[in-house]
């Protein structure tokens, strides 16, 4: 899979978890550009991501991932 | 709704949670309720799904939320914010996680004796002082198994096992359980072992967020604590609607013959139809309706039923419907037979098709997604449709008192007359204020009743026991019974005294099993003489349309009473001032208090 397809569905699973169609996640977003991704949302999401890609993360990913660039960057390497 | 019924998927469910809470948000008739969610670790989630599974009931939760691990604080000290809450329902979320002090191995029995009490002290202290402060129904987990052993298998038995320790600590849960009619247990021990421990003691999820188990377990959790709440106000279902071949039994009996049928111990796939005959048999005990509706000859059908190695037997049917009528239409037939609304039924039929036509056509009807027979029992007893909270003798005897039914339609076909009729029966009524021992029916007859009910308004058994002490309220119950039985509570009236000498009816309600039986005069009849004893001298009765209630629109002009508003939905306000000969309305039924 390349990074801009695991982009692609990454948009669709935000966009369901937030409700809102509108959203457009890129390299860069992180929780400060959506307006609901507060630390509770931020459980589903990943719960929400790990059942789209058939995979997990593990604790350490997740409290140092930054940004959803690297979130995309530790999917790719877990599924390819 | 569909998504929301077991086996479900969680992903689905979890993705689009806001969307289906916006869908279900749309409901008509939704009861409110106040829910109160003490947690000894993170709830948020657990409340998102609890919210959907209620709303797919017919239920729409207010909820207050204590703050992170506040629920041993809230419940003990309060706050202004949960006090003013006034919950109905106090869910205590604690898990294995808040349990303080396990035994260590240099402790003797004395001491993890003592342990265990400190430990049972700590919630039975906060469940009475709730208890003293709220009038609610208190919902508490047990506790579920570590996940992991220091002492392996020794763990269960010795007294120093932490798998040990809970199992007796949930066995005192269970004793308070067993002594407050108001408190259940919400079995996370079994959910969890049913999820699979290791799978739900993920260590993650407690590390990352102080969920006590994975995010994924957590709609199985809500949906387990939905099923207690339903139950508790009235939305079980009440009956079977059963298909035949292939779903009670093995083959086509009409094709095959009834020697050939799989049934009975001899085969794998006879034994599992025989357990499934005995599951469905169990469910008569609880007050559970069983109903036929087959593609078949009638001959067949009951050569069928009278298997020598089938369990269940023609007599345990209140209505067998095998015909060739699409079974849509069969349902609507049993659903007037029975004077029950088909709401109510749950319909299992092995095939696909014949579900979706029915989901198709008949509103609210459970068809259970059942898919080879040794899964049967699992599917449908995973999806809680007949969830024991408040058990009554009434349920024990249910099926008795529908088969007497069909018998009084038989005689009623005999009489010109229905006056005539009626008299023959020899009705005996006792009609009264509250008593204790009712109580339980009583509460249970206001969640259940849809169609004779005034106001629909409901009562919990906390609610029923408030109104029984208060003394300005006239409180009173009809029982009946007749040549062919004892019918039971049927019937309850409420009105509240106000201004000294008015009498306001916040709830009039009879059980369908009594139509028809001038029993609704001889409430009237005796709420007047009570009226009259407390010097009441107007009495004011209340009409709110609802889709169910429409039998009784125009009930309280058929009383005597007159119509003084109406707004626009249609809610009515009646008065009836109380003559000094006042004459009684029954002259069919001998009351006795």
């Amino acid at each position: 899979m390349s990074r801009e397809e695991v982009f692609e569905r990454l948009n669709k699973v935000f966009q369901d978890i937030f409700d809102d169609d509108s959203i457009v996640v890129n390299e860069e977003t992180t929780s400060a550009d959506i307006e609901d991704w507060d630390s509770l949302e931020h459980i589903n999401l990943v719960v929400a991501i790990e059942q789209e890609f058939n995979m997990k993360f593990n604790m350490n990913e997740v409290t140092t991932m930054k940004n959803v660039g690297e979130m995309v960057s530790i999917i790719l390497s877990r599924i390819n | 709704m569909k998504e929301l019924e077991y086996p479900f998927n969680v992903e689905e469910i979890m993705k689009h949670k806001k969307q289906i809470r916006k869908e279900l948000l749309l409901k008509e008739n939704l009861i409110e309720k106040n829910i109160a969610i003490l947690g000894g670790s993170t709830t948020s989630e657990i409340k998102n799904m609890l919210e959907i599974f209620l709303l797919n009931y017919g239920i729409k939760p207010k909820f207050y939320e204590s703050e992170y691990n506040q629920y041993y604080e809230d419940a003990m000290f309060g706050n202004e914010e949960l006090d003013s809450f006034n919950p109905d329902i106090i869910y205590i979320h604690t898990t294995n996680r808040n349990i303080m002090n396990y035994p260590t191995l240099y402790d003797d029995e004395k001491t993890v004796k003592k342990l265990l009490d400190t430990e049972y002290k700590k919630f039975e202290k906060m469940w009475n002082n709730l208890f003293g402060k709220f009038n609610a129904t208190i919902i508490q987990n047990n506790f579920e198994y570590p996940y992991y052993r220091l002492l392996g298998n020794k763990d269960a038995s010795d007294i120093h096992g932490k798998v040990n320790f809970i199992t007796r600590l949930n066995q005192k849960f269970y004793d308070y359980a067993n002594e407050h009619k108001n408190f259940f247990i919400n079995d996370i021990n079994y959910v969890s072992s049913c999820y699979g421990l290791d799978k739900w003691a993920n260590q993650f999820y407690w590390h990352m967020y102080k969920y006590a188990m994975e995010v994924p377990a957590i709609p199985y959790l809500s949906f387990n604590i939905a099923n207690i709440i339903k139950s508790i106000y009235g939305k079980n279902k009440k009956a079977f609607v059963l298909d035949l071949d292939n779903t009670l039994w093995g083959g086509i009996v009409g094709d095959d013959g009834v020697e050939n049928l799989d049934i009975g111990p001899e085969v794998p796939n006879g034994q599992v139809y025989s357990e499934f005959q005995n599951y469905l048999k169990d469910h008569k005990s609880l007050g559970v309706i069983l109903n036929v509706n087959s593609k078949n000859e009638y001959e067949n059908a009951i050569a069928g039923l009278n298997h020598p190695s089938g369990t269940l037997r023609p007599d345990d049917f209140i209505i067998i419907k095998a015909n060739w009528n699409p079974k849509n239409i069969n349902i609507k037939d049993i659903s007037e037979e029975l004077n029950l609304g088909a709401d109510s039924f749950v319909f299992v039929d092995d095939n696909p098709a014949e579900r979706k036509i029915v989901q198709t056509y008949v509103e609210g009807i459970a068809t259970p997604e059942i898919d080879v027979p040794e899964n049967y029992i699992q599917i449908i007893d995973r999806n809680r449709y007949f969830e024991v909270t408040n058990f009554s003798e009434e349920d024990l005897k249910k099926n008795e008192l529908y088969k007497d039914n069909a018998k009084r339609s038989q005689m009623m076909a005999t009489f010109d007359n229905y006056d005539d009729y009626l008299k023959s029966l020899k009705m005996k009524a006792e009609i009264t204020s509250f008593k204790p021992i009712y109580l339980e029916r009583i509460s249970q007859l206001s969640n259940k009743s849809n169609q004779f009910n005034l106001t629909t308004k409901r009562y919990s058994l906390a609610d029923i026991e408030e109104v029984n002490e208060d003394d300005s309220y006239i409180k009173l119950y009809g029982k009946l019974e007749d040549i062919f039985g004892d019918n039971g509570v049927i019937s309850v009236v409420i009105g509240k005294i106000k201004e000294e000498d008015e009498l306001h009816i916040d709830l009039w309600i009879m059980s369908c099993r009594v139509l028809k039986r001038n029993m609704e005069f001889a409430m009237m009849d005796k709420l007047v003489e009570k009226a009259k004893e407390r010097g009441i001298k107007t009495i004011y009765g209340y009409y709110y349309p609802t889709f169910k209630n429409k039998m009784v629109k125009d009930f309280y002009q058929t009383q005597g009473f007159e119509e003084i508003s109406c707004d626009d939905d249609g809610n009515k306000i009646y008065q009836f001032k109380i003559d000094e000969n006042y004459k009684n309305k029954n002259n069919v039924i001998e009351v006795n208090e």
